[in-house]
């Protein structure tokens, strides 16, 4: 299996990053860029990943189900990630969620039929002070109302998304 | 893509934050142009007793949420054992309220980057590492850069300012899981494992990273060490009140005027960060609660914030603690029986299951306030609410069954008249149910 140009050399630079012998540190760091490129943790890319960092993939398939941003299964091109805890639900993240959950007629960790999009109700992303947030992918987003939340939506649906500033 | 972040406030004393509105202030040009590596110039200069002496003269407390005195944690760094030593970074914040390793990671990453350098000349480190969480991956990406940076200059890599010295500094990402911003949670997931924490003592210090000493520190802990080295230990202190040196970054969230985060000095009146910095509650509403260092943190009542200063001693004194700066103002509208249930839906949900106090602990509360959020609440759950989060304090392998139990036992203890009348309320409204059947 082999990856992007870009990628393949993160992965170089990241296996020597570790002291000798110590390349199974490699291993979250790499599951999660490879999922970034191929939309999941699917069991081509443990092998891969257990290959490359010479461990057992049995030590690689363990550590997925721990980590809550790895997914077995592919999630939509673009995965909206809204915040429901504590300071976001002061400010309407969960009215926000609800909305999210209507507009796109998708259950908590649901992809559209299309596979475009995917919604998950999240933990604490870091965006307390500027709340209600939310992910799309990476991006971040602050202060969302209902409002900016479909202008984000059709944006994702008509591929402006992150063409223009937003 | 422009994020849109809050204004500074002029009653703000920005040290650290001092780049923030500094175009390019992520890049090492900006940083040098105003006393970058000024710091480690110095330290390099200096033995490491020396090093050590003028941070605990310093007062800075890690900033993490312990608050452990940060020059005493490097001192418990055994030195000549044979082994390598190892610096890391924890900026995996994940702590419910607390978003300022985010910016001084975006904003100011050669700072941080500065004080690993001088926390890895004190011990005469080879490597080290910057744990950053999964959710912030384009803070790999600036991290990476700046690294790149320092390298050019040569801040890293070999023989560091003519000292004969080498260090290496690399990113290292999470992927999802607050259970690894505990340090000895963190160094397993560094070797590539689960985050399930380790049995302590033996402390990182002695037995950290890959089996070796290690210094870690919170992002802003590392953040605060250049300009110690820069402006002096005393200079530093005095920005501060006594134990406690320094400031640190406030998140303030929830419902005031202006949330944001905000740089302000250690021993901060807690009601003139709400009212002047904050510019007050929003819409005028009355304050009821304040949550004042992430969701762990017990919660405190309007009353219980009058005189109250922000710094750790004080807060600890009133029985919740400073914990990692994240601070969450409630009014007199907010439901706090649905701030238990999310709070305590988060720590079930972080909670790795490693021990059973915790695993069972969360997973009961959260059970028990989701049917009496929902109306199907029996007197007897009240106390019982109260009784399951005081069987999980000390009783698990990490701080996170006690960052699980404090907010929730504070939770029924101060507000218990919010749960009684959630209760009345839920049966009122059952009855003409009942007598419909």
């Amino acid at each position: 299996m082999t990856f992007s140009t870009a990628l393949e050399a993160r992965f170089a630079k990241l296996l020597t990053s570790y002291p000798p012998g110590r390349q199974r540190s490699a291993v979250v760091p790499m599951l999660l860029y490879a999922q970034d490129e191929v939309g999941c943790v699917n069991q081509e890319v443990v092998e891969e990943v257990a290959r490359r960092c010479g461990v057992p993939p049995l030590q690689v398939d363990e550590v997925i189900g721990y980590y809550s941003m790895l997914h077995r299964k592919p999630i939509g091109k673009f995965h909206v990630q809204v915040c429901t805890n504590i300071a976001c639900q002061a400010v309407g993240g969960e009215e926000l969620w609800e909305h999210a959950c209507q507009s796109l007629n998708l259950k908590n960790k649901q992809v559209s039929p299309d596979g475009l999009i995917s919604l998950e109700e999240v933990e604490c992303i870091g965006a307390c002070s500027w709340a209600p947030a939310l992910q799309i992918n990476y991006d971040f987003h602050h202060f969302v109302t209902s409002g900016d939340f479909d202008r984000l939506v059709t944006s994702l649906r008509d591929g402006s998304y992150g063409k223009k500033a937003s | 893509m422009a994020i849109k972040y809050n204004d500074p406030s002029p009653l703000e004393v920005r040290v650290i934050s001092q780049r923030f509105q500094t175009p390019n202030s992520a890049s090492i040009d900006t940083y040098l142009a105003t006393e970058g590596y000024d710091g480690l110039k110095k330290a390099i200069a200096m033995t490491p007793e020396a090093i050590i002496d003028t941070l605990k003269a310093s007062s800075l407390r890690g900033r993490g949420g312990a608050g452990f005195p940060t020059g005493m944690k490097w001192s418990f760094v055994p030195l000549n054992t044979g082994k390598p030593t190892y610096i890391i970074c924890n900026s995996d914040e994940s702590e419910p309220g607390t978003c300022k390793d985010r910016l001084l990671m975006e904003k100011d990453p050669h700072q941080m980057i500065e004080g690993m350098i001088i926390a890895g000349w004190t011990i005469k480190s080879a490597k080290g590492y910057i744990f950053i969480r999964g959710e912030y991956r384009y803070l790999i990406d600036i991290v990476d850069k700046a690294l790149e940076e320092a390298y050019k200059k040569g801040f890293l890599g070999k023989n560091i300012l003519g000292s004969g010295w080498d260090f290496d500094l690399y990113t290292h990402t999470g992927a999802g899981a607050y259970e690894c911003g505990e340090e000895s949670a963190l160094l397993e997931s560094l070797e590539g494992k689960r985050g399930i924490p380790r049995l302590k003592p033996p402390f990182p210090a002695v037995v950290g990273a890959f089996q070796c000493p290690t210094i870690l520190n919170n992002c802003e802990t590392f953040s605060s060490v250049p300009v110690i080295f820069r402006k002096g230990a005393e200079w530093y202190a005095g920005l501060g009140i006594p134990k406690s040196g320094g400031t640190r970054l406030t998140c303030v969230s929830g419902h005031v005027n202006k949330p944001g985060v905000y740089e302000i000095p250690l021993g901060f009146p807690l009601m003139k960060l709400i009212n002047e910095v904050c510019g007050g509650m929003r819409g005028g509403k009355k304050l009821k609660a304040v949550i004042p260092g992430g969701s762990s943190s017990p919660v405190l009542t309007a009353a219980e914030c009058v005189d109250l200063t922000l710094d750790f001693d004080a807060l600890a004194k009133a029985k919740t603690m400073a914990g990692s700066g994240g601070i969450v103002v409630l009014n007199e509208d907010t439901d706090i029986v649905a701030v238990a249930l999310r709070t305590i839906k988060f720590y079930a949900h972080e909670s790795c299951g490693w021990c059973i106090p915790c695993r069972e602990g969360t997973t009961w509360i959260k059970k028990i306030i989701t049917r009496f959020h929902e109306g199907g609440g029996v007197p007897s759950d009240i106390d019982l609410i109260g009784e399951l989060a005081a069987n999980m304090l000390g009783r698990t392998f990490c701080p996170l069954g006690d960052a699980a139990a404090m907010p929730i036992g504070a939770f029924v203890a101060k507000f218990r008249d919010e749960f009684e009348a959630k209760l009345k309320q839920t049966r009122a409204s059952k009855t003409p149910d009942l007598v419909a059947v």
